[in-house]
């Protein structure tokens, strides 16, 4: 992966950070604090001081457990919400803050696939019409059978089968929907997808044939992949980048091999080994303690610091920063740069 | 004697047209103590063969056919007075979703309360005092706080927790929890589980252990079940079946899981999707995602047999075993 | 039906049928199970039929002054003595054949009523719509203006609006417009039931990833409201419908009947009502009771019916 960091990354995400505001309207940020009123503000962090690179051709994986900010970083990029502060910046073109209308031929090459195939397909639109709509949306002087030429293509290759056409989405199993919404997203020839759990809703056997089905389009389409998931298998199998990222903020990122051979943050460590193994041969599992803090007004020092057992003062305090390792990951934890951290059992 | 022996259950759906079969002729059995897993995909009626074992099912669904033996007593039989006696006593269930199972407006403490009240003489005071020690049960802190608190102000883990300890409140013999850590995160799933181990373990209760997940069943039960369109289509050790797996579906979705393949390479997937009850296919239900179905696959059902160390339903199981040694040999 | 036991033995090979075929099975099946939706839609289409008919099986024209015999008025309905055979329903005070005036009468109800729906249900969609998709300030706007209006009872404002305008035109120009008037103010009166279920409705919808995809699909928000929102909102606005036609005939036939309706000349079921009213305790009970009737009878079947949409269309269970 050496040879990847002198180039130019697609996507470049710096310093991003995305507050939600908890409080509707100004009265109810005010409180009565010993006999004052005063304002207060809540907010959820949901990403705090985020930055990465997406190179062509790769795919980077997110991995992270629920309130991890990783849906937010997804929509993010794909421009479903606008950040807090940071920037984006996708081929050299900076995409935070284009209005709608300078967004739409940006839109042609960032899409999404959504986690839940129930819900990302309009009930009342049948497959065709539901595959042909973007089709013509964004190419307007296409006529009717360059869409249909176009929507056939995709159909084949995705491996939607052409009796569908007339069906509504409720005929179908998830699994099926799931083909068809990447078709969809595939409709306007895009060069970089946002997954966002898209086999998490799937049943096993279901799972194997979209991630096929992605890892293909990858590689006929020449796809770049940002793929949010919470599985952890599935992260080495599909990634060629990690990124763990705990309470909005990044602990690791490494090359996939890297990050299951030496993981080094005690979070990444702790994750790893509390995947369920198939065989009986699996590690002790390190339990953590505690559950993950609700992200609403952080407070200072490391997100991680309350469930880690090499927490110390420093961590109370300082937030740590991402250090470049000797194998080249990036791990943001005070007790791995002190070498704190006993090895591996 | 086995706790529980589940004899030819056939579940039916009556639906606006036709009547489907979600269960068809299921049988097994769980000894006093044993921890079994019943594996499957969504629409394998796995979560309605644990609705099944409380009689829990309602319309449209009804047991059409079987016998189910809680402790020599037929579950099928029972009126509603008895089946109470049985549900959240003797057998209690464990739910997928932690956020819904318990009652909002409710506090811990009074959910437990009412459950033990339910089914034992005990004062309030009496209730409570067992609800703490259930709570310090499954590593709960401070467990009088808790008591007073509504389910809202307490994390999903916790949550999953709390209604673990309600399913034990009453020493039930048996837990039938169907996905209890699906919706939660990985690391407090093994938690969870590990908790769950421990308790049945500890305490001699039987377990049925619904899940989609193999990983999870490798890890906590003796035995598991495969189950199919309706039908249980392998069952055995659970260390025969993850290790050396019979049936082509077996095979199917262990094959498929990504730690069985390189990075990067393509997953060996199970081609098409599982029928819906009102489309299973005539013969054996996999025949058509089957790479090994014959003219006998496509018409006749296949009955469950000894082969080897396990129970399959497959007609050319020995076919198969003998082309994968010689594929083996081959390597 | 058949087609799912043929599907039962060739998976996804048979021939896909429309969604509308399957829609409109799914509701025909509990539609003609449900005896209560079957009577009621029966006497409605009965009623709605014969009287739009009207001007073809009405044994008179109410309308036509030279029809009228003032010395006709008041005859009772047939079965009572002293009647005439050709008046089977009797004839009101003017001496009009009273069948005849109620079909005339049912159909002007029924016109107004359907076409005060279509202005409420298109104020109260559009604004509906676009308080819930834009949200923020502008939802807050539009939906404040929704409570202020319900703040007013519906036949408070149509009083108060339809004795102003019929002061201000006169009486003469007041009742040649009066079916428009009555339109304009059910039609105005009421949009806020409807912006209100859109609204609740579009938040729901506007949720589901669907609307994501079409955002990152770069479609604008005039295409996502009416394309994707708005057909997955038809549900709850087609139960509220129903409701809303049974309401905007009772409210027209109480202004009718509080006079501020349609004129004596034209008679809507409620300006009959109204009319024959001063004759209750005169004996000629008939040209209240009647007319009365078949209101109460027109508005209970369709209220009827609305309850069976709702259970039909349900979100918990079509949606499931």
């Amino acid at each position: 992966m050496k040879d990847m960091t002198n180039a130019e990354p697609l996507l470049e995400i710096k310093g991003l950070e995305k507050k939600f505001d908890l409080d509707r309207g100004f009265l109810e940020t005010l409180k009565l604090r010993g006999g004052k009123i005063t304002r207060e503000t809540r907010a959820v962090h949901a990403v705090n001081n985020v930055s990465l690179d997406v190179h062509r051709g790769e795919a980077l994986c997110v991995v992270g457990e629920s309130g991890c900010g990783k849906s937010t970083v997804a929509r993010l990029v794909a421009g479903l919400l606008t950040p807090t502060k940071g920037e984006i910046h996708y081929d050299g073109q900076r995409i935070d803050n284009l209005s709608r209308h300078a967004m739409r031929p940006l839109r042609k090459k960032i899409q999404m696939i959504f986690q839940n195939p129930y819900a990302s397909l309009n009930p009342r639109m049948t497959i065709l019409e539901a595959l042909e709509e973007p089709v013509r949306h964004h190419n307007p002087e296409f006529s009717g059978s360059d869409v249909r030429d176009r929507v056939a293509e995709v159909m084949k290759s995705v491996g939607v089968d052409p009796a569908w056409a007339k069906r509504y989405p409720h005929e179908f199993s998830g699994g099926q929907r799931q083909r068809i919404a990447i078709a969809r997203a595939l409709t306007v020839d895009p060069e970089f997808i946002v997954a966002d759990e898209p086999i998490s809703a799937l049943d096993v056997s279901i799972q194997a044939q979209v991630l096929n089905l992605m890892l293909e389009a990858k590689e006929n389409r020449g796809l770049t992949y940002l793929f949010i998931t919470h599985d952890l298998s599935v992260v080495e199998h599909f990634g060629t980048r990690v990124v763990v990222l705990y309470l909005g903020s990044i602990c690791e990122v490494a090359d996939t091999r890297t990050l299951f051979s030496s993981p080094k943050h005690p979070y990444t460590r702790a994750l790893l080994s509390a995947v369920p193994q198939l065989k009986d041969d699996r590690p002790n599992h390190i339990r953590l303690k505690g559950e993950i803090p609700t992200p609403i007004n952080l407070p200072q020092g490391c997100p991680f610091k309350s469930r880690c057992a090499f927490a110390n003062s420093r961590c109370d305090e300082e937030k740590p920063k991402a250090i470049r390792q000797p194998d080249g990951s990036l791990v943001a934890c005070h007790a791995v740069e002190e070498d704190r951290i006993t090895p591996q059992v | 004697m086995s706790l529980l022996s589940v004899r030819d259950l056939t579940v039916k759906f009556a639906m606006r047209d036709q009547t489907v079969t979600a269960l068809n002729g299921i049988s097994f059995d769980l000894a006093k103590g044993e921890r079994l897993g019943i594996v499957g995909e969504s629409g394998a009626g796995k979560s309605i063969t644990g609705f099944s074992l409380l009689n829990l099912l309602s319309r449209p669904g009804y047991i059409d056919n079987g016998q189910i033996l809680f402790d020599g007593e037929d579950v099928v039989k029972m009126n509603d007075q008895q089946l109470r006696k049985v549900r959240g006593n003797r057998m209690a269930m464990i739910f997928q979703d932690p956020m819904v199972t318990l009652n909002p407006v409710l506090t811990i403490g009074q959910q437990m309360v009412e459950t033990l009240r339910a089914h034992r003489k005990l004062s309030v005071e009496e209730a409570r005092q067992i609800a703490v020690v259930k709570l310090r049960e499954v590593y709960i802190n401070s467990p009088e706080e808790r008591l007073d608190q509504y389910p809202h102000e307490l994390s999903g883990g916790m949550r999953q927790r709390i209604i673990i300890a309600i399913a034990l409140l009453l020493d039930p013999q048996l837990i039938i929890a169907d996905e209890p850590t699906t919706a939660l995160d990985v690391t407090i799933q093994a938690d969870i589980m590990e908790l769950l181990l421990e308790l049945c373990q500890s305490n001699q209760v039987g377990l049925i252990l619904i899940t989609h997940d193999l990983g999870v069943v490798s890890q906590m039960t003796e035995r598991t079940l495969v189950m199919y369109a309706g039908r249980i289509i392998e069952s055995g050790r659970t260390r025969s079946i993850i290790n050396d797996p019979q049936h082509p579906y077996t095979q199917g979705l262990i094959n498929a899981l990504p730690q069985q393949t390189l990075p990067g390479e393509q997953l060996r997937q199970i081609p098409g999707n599982m029928p819906t009850l009102a489309q299973v296919p005539n013969g054996c239900a996999f025949n058509p995602r089957c790479t090994f179905a014959t003219d006998t696959c496509r018409s006749q059902i296949p009955q469950i047999s000894h082969y080897g160390e396990v129970e399959v339903a497959c007609h050319e199981v020995q076919r198969l075993q003998s082309e994968q040694a010689r594929e083996e040999e081959k390597a | 039906m058949s087609e799912q036991g043929l599907d039962t033995q060739m998976p996804h090979q048979a021939e896909p049928s429309r969604l509308a075929k399957i829609m409109d099975s799914d509701m025909l099946y509990s539609f003609r199970r449900n005896p209560v939706a079957l009577f009621s839609f029966g006497v409605f289409a009965a009623i709605a039929v014969l009287s739009f008919l009207a001007p073809l099986i009405a044994p008179y024209n109410p309308y036509d002054p030279a029809q009228i015999d003032l010395m006709n008025s008041e005859y009772p309905p047939v079965w009572i003595n002293g009647a005439l055979p050709e008046f089977v329903l009797g004839t009101d005070d003017q001496g009009r054949d009273l069948l005849s005036t109620i079909l005339y009468g049912t159909r002007l109800s029924i016109i107004i009523g359907l076409c005060a729906v279509a202005l409420q249900a298109f104020l109260g969609i559009s604004i509906g719509l676009v308080a819930g998709y834009v949200g923020g300030r502008t939802d807050s706007l539009l939906m404040r203006m929704a409570d202020i209006q319900l703040s007013f009872s519906t036949l408070m404002v149509a009083i108060i609006f339809l004795a102003v305008t019929q002061a201000l035109f006169g009486s003469e120009t007041f009742n040649r417009y009066a079916v428009f008037f009555l339109i304009a103010v059910i039609g105005v009166a009421e949009w806020p039931q409807y912006a209100r279920t859109v609204r609740a409705t579009v938040l729901a919808e506007k949720k589901k990833e669907y609307i994501d995809s079409a955002r990152v699909l770069g479609f604008g928000p005039m295409r996502i409201m009416l394309r994707h929102i708005l057909p997955n909102s038809m549900s709850p606005i087609f139960v509220i419908s129903t409701v809303q036609v049974a309401n905007a005939i009772i409210s027209e036939a109480s202004l009718s009947f509080l006079g501020l309706g349609m004129p004596p000349s034209q008679p809507s079921l409620g300006s009959l009502i109204s009319a024959g009213f001063d004759y209750i305790y005169s004996g000629s009970w008939w040209i209240t009771v009647i007319p009365g009737i078949v209101l109460v009878v027109l508005v209970l079947v369709i209220n009827l019916l609305g309850d069976w949409v709702r259970d039909v269309l349900n979100p918990k269970l079509y949606k499931g």
